[in-house]
């Protein structure tokens, strides 16, 4: 069903020029809908920018949220995609207290298991480091909750890759600067 | 090279770009560009406006009927809040503007200093493109992408916020020519194949309504609409925006949609099998309840912003494109066909709007005058050449239904964001972007003293605007629906007047009152002969309605003729 909310990943593509950022948020503000999570850093095209942001709402919704910020002058891309649709990886860092951790040896089992590996250690607490998806990383933090050994605990926003074959984006540009010659050639013709 | 300031940049910068007409207000801050347009008077033709709202609206009015962008030149901090309102009314109705405003040097950015205001982050959200020179050396490419960009594609106003060191600091200057951005396809490639689909289900089609938006205007899309509609026979409605898009008395013409459209067109639109919507955004002032509106319908979609698709009412087929060529080649491929009973069956309900509501508004049978019949005398004494420029409320949807239209862009109104205060500026713009036609302004006695101070603006040009003040004594629109639907309770509608003749005079601005029937023919008339301006106020009746009206949330057929009606 169209109106049935779920989190939905934005992947965002613009010129790396100050202010786009609040642009694209802007679109989100409008409606009052909060981001999950964002993450903005150079992409793998020359001079532009990539935000994965991440949102729960409606498809219909998503959708016109992310042709309005399609539309935006500097914006070259934006699409958004359901978690089947992409490869998404986050990475967490939990500050674990180490009395509790010696204390406790299911800790060591639990943080084993997920995957995690612990990067610091120091007589107060040990830094466990994770990456993986969403719900893996809040898997292990509701693991070790009940134990109350975690001082502090981040994650950082999601990114993502699609399952596509293509990259829609470099295709956008490439087809864009194509008509732009082919436009320009016939005019030259006239 | 020779070097210039940024300020002297800008001057060239803007005539290269064809400007020969600005609206604006200096201050501290863009002081530096106003001084460097003091030698360039000869080039460029610089309107003191009284307000920098009306420095906006004017531009509107001026974009909106000479199809160029309009210039606006303001200074900082309140000069361009000042501009706020007008930025976003422009943005609305798709209208191409490019506002330019002093700001702070950049080393005092951030620093609250005197006249500092965020503008970049205040009009992000309501411009196609907001941007901040910060060197002398980016005015070329940076007027000439704001220019790119406001005019093409869907139109729409772009801000430059000029620092005043860059306006001061020395640059070579060498005009450019942007055609390009690359993250914007502002004319993108119709689908061949979905030309062809859209072409094969008007063939298909018993019962179709084609409706009108701007967009026909701004794309200068004409002929091909009416070759399209004339080849397949396809009736239409139009909204307000779109009413000059069509002559009013072309045969399929079925008139104005929405909330005090005519009632064929909006009927029809729960009939027809086929909505061919054009240039136009499902605005929920010409839909009502979404859920009620055409369902019945295939809903085929042409526009060049692919952000309108699908964004109010699902389309079950989207064409992008600038529909001068979209409507062109679909034109191409339809078959001709005649749709007689079709078309014939919209007149019924043009007659009974004709018993029911146009009658009396034309020809009133109580002594008070009526806002039609002052609408439609204007109209018939201005000529088929005349541009209507209307303020908002009862004022502009008397003026859009009576008014008749022959010629493109014959219609400037604040549609979107619905702005009183809108009509004076506006008219004073379109009498720059239209000098060779009659500009007639209708406004309510609220929207009039909105921008009121503009009549020492068209004192000063001696700009021939005929103002057109429909005097009722109250917020008109606020109490019909106080009326309607809050048992009369006149919560701040009453309105107490000033002498508005007196008003006139202090500005020597000939004006006239006219109240009674038999005088109104010449009371138009001299208005009309006067070479200027002039002010007609016609006191007109101060409790009607303007009819016929879908309520709001209302089906877009549920549509009241009375007050009674409800
Ligand atoms: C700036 C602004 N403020 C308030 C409104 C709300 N509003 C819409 S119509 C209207 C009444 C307009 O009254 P008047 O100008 O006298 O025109 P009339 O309706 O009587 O023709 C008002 C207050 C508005 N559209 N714009």
């Amino acid at each position: 069903m169209d109106s049935e909310k779920k989190l939905y990943t934005v992947i965002v593509h613009s010129e790396h020029r100050a202010g786009l950022l609040s642009m694209v948020t802007a679109v989100f503000t409008r409606r009052m809908l909060s981001i999950e999570s964002i993450n903005a850093s150079a992409s793998s095209i020359p001079g532009l920018h990539k935000y994965t942001m991440t949102t729960i709402t409606d498809k219909e919704t998503i959708e016109i949220v992310t042709a309005q910020i399609r539309k935006k002058i500097d914006v070259v891309n934006a699409q958004y995609f359901t978690d089947d649709e992409i490869y998404q990886l986050e990475i967490a860092l939990y500050k674990v207290k180490t009395s509790v951790i010696e204390s406790t040896p299911e800790i060591s089992g639990l943080i084993r298991k997920s995957g995690a590996r612990i990067v610091e250690v120091n007589p107060v607490y040990c830094i466990v480091e994770m990456h993986g998806r969403s719900e893996e990383i809040s898997l292990l933090y509701n693991e070790l909750r009940p134990y109350e050994c975690v001082i502090q605990f981040v994650r950082s926003g999601r990114v993502a890759l699609t399952k596509d074959n293509t990259e829609r984006t470099s295709e956008f540009l490439e087809n864009h600067e194509a008509l732009r010659c082919r436009r320009k050639a016939e005019s030259n013709k006239n | 090279m020779e070097k210039i300031t940024g300020a002297e940049a800008l001057m060239k910068a803007l005539i290269a770009e064809g400007v020969d007409t600005i609206f604006g207000y200096p201050g501290g801050t863009i002081m530096p560009a106003f001084d460097a347009l003091y030698d360039y008077t000869d080039r460029i033709n610089h309107v003191l406006v009284r307000h920098e709202q009306g420095a906006v609206h004017a531009a509107q009015g001026y974009a909106r009927t000479s199809g160029r962008t309009g210039v606006c030149l303001v200074t900082s901090g309140p000069g361009a809040t000042n501009t706020i309102t007008g930025i976003a009314d422009a943005m609305m109705d798709s209208t191409p503007l490019v506002v330019i405003a002093g700001q702070v040097a950049i080393g005092m950015l951030g620093t609250d200093a005197f006249q500092e205001v965020d503008l970049v982050g205040i009009t992000q959200p309501i411009t196609k493109w907001s941007y901040q020179i910060r060197r002398a050396e980016d005015v070329a490419w940076a007027v000439s992408r704001a220019f790119y960009i406001a005019r093409s594609g869907r139109p729409g106003p772009v801000v430059l916020d000029f620092a005043k060191n860059a306006q001061n600091e020395l640059t070579e200057f060498a005009p450019e020519q942007i055609d390009f951005v690359r993250s914007y396809l502002a004319f993108p490639e119709p689908d061949p194949g979905k030309l062809k689909e859209a072409a094969e289900i008007i063939n298909g089609a018993e019962k179709p309504l084609m409706l009108v938006g701007q967009g026909v205007e701004l794309g200068g899309a004409r002929e091909e609409l009416i070759s399209l509609v004339e080849k397949a026979d396809i009736p239409m409605g139009s909204t307000l925006l779109g009413l000059s898009s069509v002559p009013s008395s072309h045969r399929l013409n079925m008139g104005m949609l929405g909330m005090h459209g005519n009632i064929a067109p909006n009927v029809k639109t729960n009939e027809c099998d086929v909505l061919i919507a054009v240039g136009m955004r499902f605005d929920d002032r010409v839909t009502g309840a979404l859920a009620k509106y055409a369902p019945q319908a295939k809903i085929v979609h042409l526009d060049i912003d692919f952000s309108e698709f699908n964004k109010n009412v699902k389309a079950d087929l989207c064409v992008l494109g600038n529909c001068k060529e979209t409507l062109r080649l679909i034109g191409e491929q339809v078959k001709p066909a005649r749709h007689t009973e079709w078309v014939e069956s919209f007149r019924p309900y043009a007659e009974k709007e004709m018993e029911e509501v146009i009658k009396e508004e034309l020809n009133p049978g109580g002594e008070k005058l009526r806002m039609g019949e002052v609408v439609r005398a204007v109209s018939d004494a201005a000529g088929p050449e005349a541009v209507l420029v209307t303020d908002v409320g009862q004022n502009q949807m008397s003026a859009a239904r009576y008014f008749r239209y022959e010629y493109p862009r014959s219609i400037v109104t604040s549609g979107g964001l619905g702005t009183m205060g809108f009509g004076l500026p506006a008219a004073i713009g379109a009498s720059f972007g239209a000098p060779h036609r009659p500009v007639c302004v209708f406004m309510g006695d609220g929207g009039f003293q909105m921008n009121i101070q503009e009549l020492g603006t068209i004192m000063e040009q001696k700009a021939p605007v005929k103002m057109i003040l429909l005097n009722n004594n109250f917020l008109g629109m606020v109490r019909q629906w106080q009326e309607l639907f809050c048992n009369k309770r006149y919560s701040f509608t009453p309105m107490v007047n000033p002498d508005y003749l007196e008003i006139a005079k202090a500005y020597g601005i000939p004006a006239r009152r006219v109240a009674t029937h038999s005088e109104l023919a010449g009371a138009v008339a001299e208005m009309i002969a006067c070479q200027g301006p002039f002010l007609l106020e016609a006191c007109v009746e101060e409790e009607a309605h303007v009819m016929p009206m879908t309520p709001p949330g209302g089906a877009v057929d549920m549509i009241m003729t009375s007050k009674d009606d409800k």
